[in-house]
């Protein structure tokens, strides 16, 4: 037996089964959000599964090598597939993910924790005690060490979870073939053992070459870029991903913005209506928790005060806390005039009392009932009592006039059905394509014709006018007013990006 | 005894347990069927410890007796007094009230009415229902009145489906069954006879009564089903579904009047769209703490109707006044009773002497109303949570979410469940109904919303449980528009009836318009001149 071989194949070991641990771990905190417990608890259920897989190892009397080769292909095979399997148990059975979650890092854990135990007294009789435990015991910690920097800086950035588990199971396998070579005189006959692993290869390598479609069954397979940031909160699913200089944020698997060009949707958002309204000094914000709209707000000087209200605190906190998104929005949600509500919307404007010179609603676009209600004629009824009668306005996003038109124009019919003097505009933004909005005035009120800022990246006079001239191919459709009792907007939403889909 | 009527009704708070072992908090609310019989039981009248005189008496704080008292009030008769035996007004429309949300005890909703209801136009109006009139005249109702989108939702196999009737995988024949049912109910929906009535109207007196269509009274609606050969499953369970949520009866149970009385009225022609429905969080509640308000002093709760004596030129009525413990005698010139007829029964004198025919006629379901209230919104596969959310199959008729007109979305809300007990033997049913304990309704509750929604049970935090032993009089094959409900409705002297009870079906639209006429009588009797909103 070539000793030095046995301390590859250790090390080997050792770092599948540290990846097989921050896969679960990386997973669940991915689906479940919340990190810090998510590993917590995988990491003390992994580790006390190893003690009790050690324990175990005392059990096994005779046919040492055998077992070792066979507990090799088990952690291969379990191991290597359990990113598959939680994907899809979390799509398939949310209820039993966490039953899925901690029953696979109980098996796989008492599986690695099997490991080294067998293979120090497989060679307890060809190594002296003391150099054997060193040995050992160094190349294992030596496997977790390259686990824990491949894991971030190369298998989950180039490979994914999916791709990462399969290969390393297959590694596994691959080791535990090679054993029955180099355990061969510690093995009766290895014809049986050869087959089965021979079986975990095969099985292994299918799920490879198919971990394309099964990235696509879960949810890392809908993001073009790598996910660095995933949050599941009571009412949503935050994802952030990168590329290069910028990141995306997306919110239930829609693009809220790209740090690339989102400057130019608010922008086209927020400034039209300064250059209505210089002097507005109350502002709000309904929706925009992502602090974008809030940084357009405060560069106006006037502004003496902004209230943001949106649903999801987990949403503002990480407008307030994550660098990256802080860094874009200019620490807007820590600006002493901001004040942040975190309610639904609809029901804040219930009871709401004070009045506003502007407002500025930037929903996510209109794809279910829950959201829709906040594009409805009772819904701007509402808006507009909290608005200064005579000068107030309101800059609504009304999703594409390109590809949705018929919806563009239903939000534009049913502010209007609410009281309000509307003026259209669009703006492109190249990671949306042709957007829309809609200037609202409590009052009938001027085109805007300058910013009152010199200093915007997207909008001077001339391209500020050009906002508001809407090609004939974006020109009115009939539609009906978007009532909370027909959410017709909804239907229309549906439709049209079924279309283009 | 006095003492031990006073004590009657209200809520007894309870404990207990769910299945799985969660310890929630409740209580069990409905004392009025236990008053009920007690009243049977009085025995010789309590001689009154004080007298008042008073021109109008109401007893009864239901729809109608409100009703009859905003009727007084529109046309200048102050002088009223409302009795009610409960200690808050509304009966069947009552309203809970907790910290999440206000919720209904039984009734939710009102169709909104034609133009030609000037009496539930005029009270919605008053509520704030409605904003303004369109270029034609015809009312425009409050967005936030009307329900909200998504409205309802049926769990079929394992997963929600939009609207009440699930048409996943449906066989051609039934799809075929319930496109000719829709078809047949829109055409009775434009059928009227010589004198230009309607075959089925609102409120029920304005129907026509024509044999064409009143002969479907003697007939059951399952019968009438079978007649026209409308089978299959589905088309079976949805008629049924809302027979027994409109009458608490089964198909057997209903006439096919009622059956079909149920579809073709809600449509104003047969081409258009079902009426839209108004709602609020609190259900018909608003209604009646709107007509409540306007009673002021004038409705005295815990004021328990003991007896009803015609006099010459008077009517005596002996009540008891459960907050004083006062035996109280008021004599009325005129009375507006508006009780159910099953109570009625029992205090009206002369028919405690010689008890008229129609006294046993009405035969009541008995309903167990559960208010549920959530942590959060349960969990569910398929069509997002609506206001009205059926499952296919049950014999509960589901739940209408109270939070849903408010607005929100997400977090704590209540859910108002229903449970009509449909047994034919009634009285077996209410039986049932008294003798299931607080615990056992929760886990049956639980059991059937269980399939639907699995992590429901750690979500609840109470759940209050109405029990009414005489919620809904059954309009069964024959009674309708049979001689027992036309005599029970006629007045008595100077006593002049009012309840849905009148109407052999369970609706606000009958139990206003029978206050509403009531009242007008009375005011006739007493030549005052007011203008009429029935007439
Ligand atoms: C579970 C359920 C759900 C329903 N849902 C709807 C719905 O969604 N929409 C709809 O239109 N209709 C609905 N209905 C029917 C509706 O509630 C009734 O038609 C209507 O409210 C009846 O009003 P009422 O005044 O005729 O009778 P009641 O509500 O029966 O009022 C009678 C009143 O008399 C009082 N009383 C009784 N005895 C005495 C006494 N001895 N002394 C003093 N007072 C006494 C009672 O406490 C009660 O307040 C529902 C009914 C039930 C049971």
């Amino acid at each position: 037996m070539r000793t030095p071989a046995v301390y590859l194949t250790v090390l080997v070991i050792a770092t599948c089964g540290l990846v097989y641990e921050l896969v679960a771990g990386t997973l669940a905190s991915y689906v479940l959000g919340d990190s810090v417990t998510q590993f917590s608890t995988v990491i003390g259920a992994y580790l006390s599964a190893m003690g009790i897989g050690s324990w175990l190892s005392g059990y096994l009397q005779r046919g040492i090598a055998f077992r070792f080769v066979q507990v090799e292909f088990a952690v291969a095979l379990i191991g290597g597939l359990s990113a598959p399997a939680l994907f899809l148990a979390f799509g398939a059975a949310p209820d039993l993910f966490r039953l899925v979650l901690y029953g696979l890092v109980l098996v796989i854990g008492i599986l690695v924790g099997l490991e080294i135990p067998l293979v120090l007294r497989l060679l307890k009789d060809v190594v002296e005690f003391k150099d054997l435990v060193a040995r050992v015991l160094a190349v294992d910690y030596l496997g977790a060490l390259f686990a824990s920097v491949l894991f971030p800086i190369v298998m989950v950035p180039e490979l994914g979870l999916v791709r990462t588990s399969v290969l390393l199971g297959l590694l596994n396998a691959v080791v535990g073939l090679w054993s029955t070579w180099l355990f061969r005189p510690l093995l009766g006959s290895p014809g049986l053992l050869r087959a089965q692993g021979a079986v975990a290869c095969a099985i292994l390598t299918a799920a490879f070459a198919y971990s394309d479609r099964l990235t696509e069954l879960s949810e890392e397979g809908l993001y073009a870029d790598p996910v660095v940031y995933t949050k599941s909160t009571r009412y949503q699913r935050i994802v952030m991903t990168r590329t290069g200089h910028h990141f995306q944020l997306f919110l239930n698997g829609q693009l809220q913005f790209s740090s690339a060009d989102e400057y130019r949707y608010h922008e086209a958002l927020v400034q039209p209506a300064f250059a209505a309204r210089p002097q507005a000094g109350r502002v709000l914000i309904l929706g925009g928790g992502d602090g974008l709209a809030a940084r357009e707000v405060l560069k106006h000087a006037g502004v003496r005060e902004l209230v943001l209200v949106d649903l999801d605190p987990e949403m503002t906190r990480l407008a307030k806390d994550n660098v990256m998104l802080r860094e874009l929005n200019a620490g807007a949600l820590s600006d002493p005039r901001v004040q942040v509500v975190n309610e639904d919307a609809l029901i804040w404007l219930q009871h709401e009392r004070s009045l506003f010179d502007l407002a500025f609603v930037d929903f996510p676009d209109p794809h279910s009932h829950s959201l829709g209600k906040l594009y409805t004629s009772h819904f701007y009824a509402l808006l507009r009592r909290r608005l200064d009668p005579e000068l107030g306005l309101a800059a609504v996003q009304s999703t594409s006039p390109l590809l949705a038109r018929r919806s563009f124009w239903c939000i534009n019919r049913t502010m209007e059905a609410a009281g309000f003097f509307v003026r259209p505009y669009h703006a492109l933004v190249p990671s949306f394509g042709e957007w829309g909005f809609a200037l609202g005035g409590v009052s009938p009120f001027e085109t805007p014709a300058e910013p009152a800022l010199a200093s915007l990246r997207s909008l001077d006079g001339p391209s500020l006018r050009a906002l508001f001239v809407l090609g004939p191919d974006m020109g009115p459709l009939p539609a009906e007013v978007n009532r909370l009792n027909n959410q017709v907007l909804v239907r229309y939403y549906e439709e049209e990006w079924r279309r283009w889909n | 005894m006095l003492a031990a009527l006073a004590g009657a009704a209200g809520a007894s708070a309870c404990v207990g347990r769910t299945p799985s072992g969660r310890r929630v908090a409740g209580s069990i609310v409905g004392g009025a069927h236990a008053l009920g019989h007690r009243l049977r039981d009085l025995g010789s009248l309590p001689l009154p410890s004080r007298r008042e005189e008073i021109p109008v008496a109401i007893l009864g704080a239901g729809l109608a007796g409100l009703s009859a008292a905003w009727t007084f009030e529109r046309a200048g008769l102050r002088d009223f007094t409302v009795l009610e035996l409960e200690d808050a007004p509304g009966g069947t429309a009552r309203f809970g009230t907790g910290p999440v949300s206000p919720y209904p005890w039984a009734a939710h909703y009102v169709p909104v009415p034609p133009s030609s209801n000037r009496a539930l136009v005029a009270l919605l109006e008053e509520v704030g229902a409605i904003t303004g009139r369109d270029p034609a005249g015809a009312p425009v109702y409050a967005e936030d009145v009307l329900v909200r989108e998504p409205e309802e939702r049926v769990f079929f196999r394992g997963e929600w489906y939009e609207g009440l009737l699930p048409r996943a995988g449906i066989e051609p024949e039934d799809a075929e069954a319930l496109h000719r049912f829709e078809a047949r109910m829109r055409a009775f929906a434009g059928e009227r006879d010589a004198a230009g009535r309607r075959a089925f109207d609102l409120p029920r007196r304005r129907s026509s009564p024509d044999p064409r269509w009143t002969g479907l009274d003697a007939l059951s609606f399952g019968d009438w089903l079978e007649r026209e050969g409308l089978r299959g499953e589905r088309l079976r369970w949805f008629a049924e579904y809302g027979t027994r949520d409109d009458f608490g009866a089964t198909l057997a149970q209903t006439s096919a009047w009622a059956g079909i009385h149920y579809y073709a009225a809600r449509l104003a022609t047969p081409d258009s769209e079902s009426a839209d429905v108004l709602t609020w969080p609190e259900g018909n509640g608003r209604l009646v703490s709107h007509l409540a308000s306007r009673a002021g002093v004038r409705l005295r709760t815990r004021a328990l109707v003991l007896d009803v004596t015609p006099r010459e030129g008077s009517v005596d009525v002996t009540w008891l006044d459960a907050a004083l413990g006062e035996t109280v005698l008021t004599r009325a010139e005129h009375v507006v009773c508006a009780l159910p007829r099953f109570l009625a029964a029992r205090v009206i004198a002369p028919w405690q002497e010689r008890p008229p025919a129609f006294l046993g006629e009405t035969v009541y379901t008995p309903w167990m109303v559960a208010n549920l209230t959530l942590s959060d919104r349960p969990r569910s596969h398929g069509y997002p949570l609506c206001w009205d959310n059926v499952l296919y199959g049950s014999p509960s008729l589901g739940y209408v979410v109270a939070t849903h007109q408010s607005g929100g979305d997400h977090g704590a809300t209540v859910f108002t469940y229903y449970w009509p007990l449909v047994d034919d033997d009634p009285r077996r049913a209410r039986e049932e109904l008294l003798a299931t304990n607080w615990e056992t309704w929760m886990a049956r509750i639980l059991g059937d919303l269980r399939r639907a929604h699995p992590g429901l049970e750690s979500l609840i935090e109470r759940v209050d449980v109405y029990l009414w032993g005489h919620a809904m009089a059954r309009p069964r094959p024959g009674f309708l528009w049979g001689e027992a409900l036309r005599e029970s409705a006629r007045p008595l002297g100077r006593i002049h009836f009012a309840h849905t009870d009148l109407s052999g079906m369970a609706l606000c639209e009958e139990a206003q318009d029978w206050g509403v006429r009531a009242a007008e009588a009375v005011l006739r009797a007493r030549g005052a001149t007011f203008t009429s909103l029935v007439s």
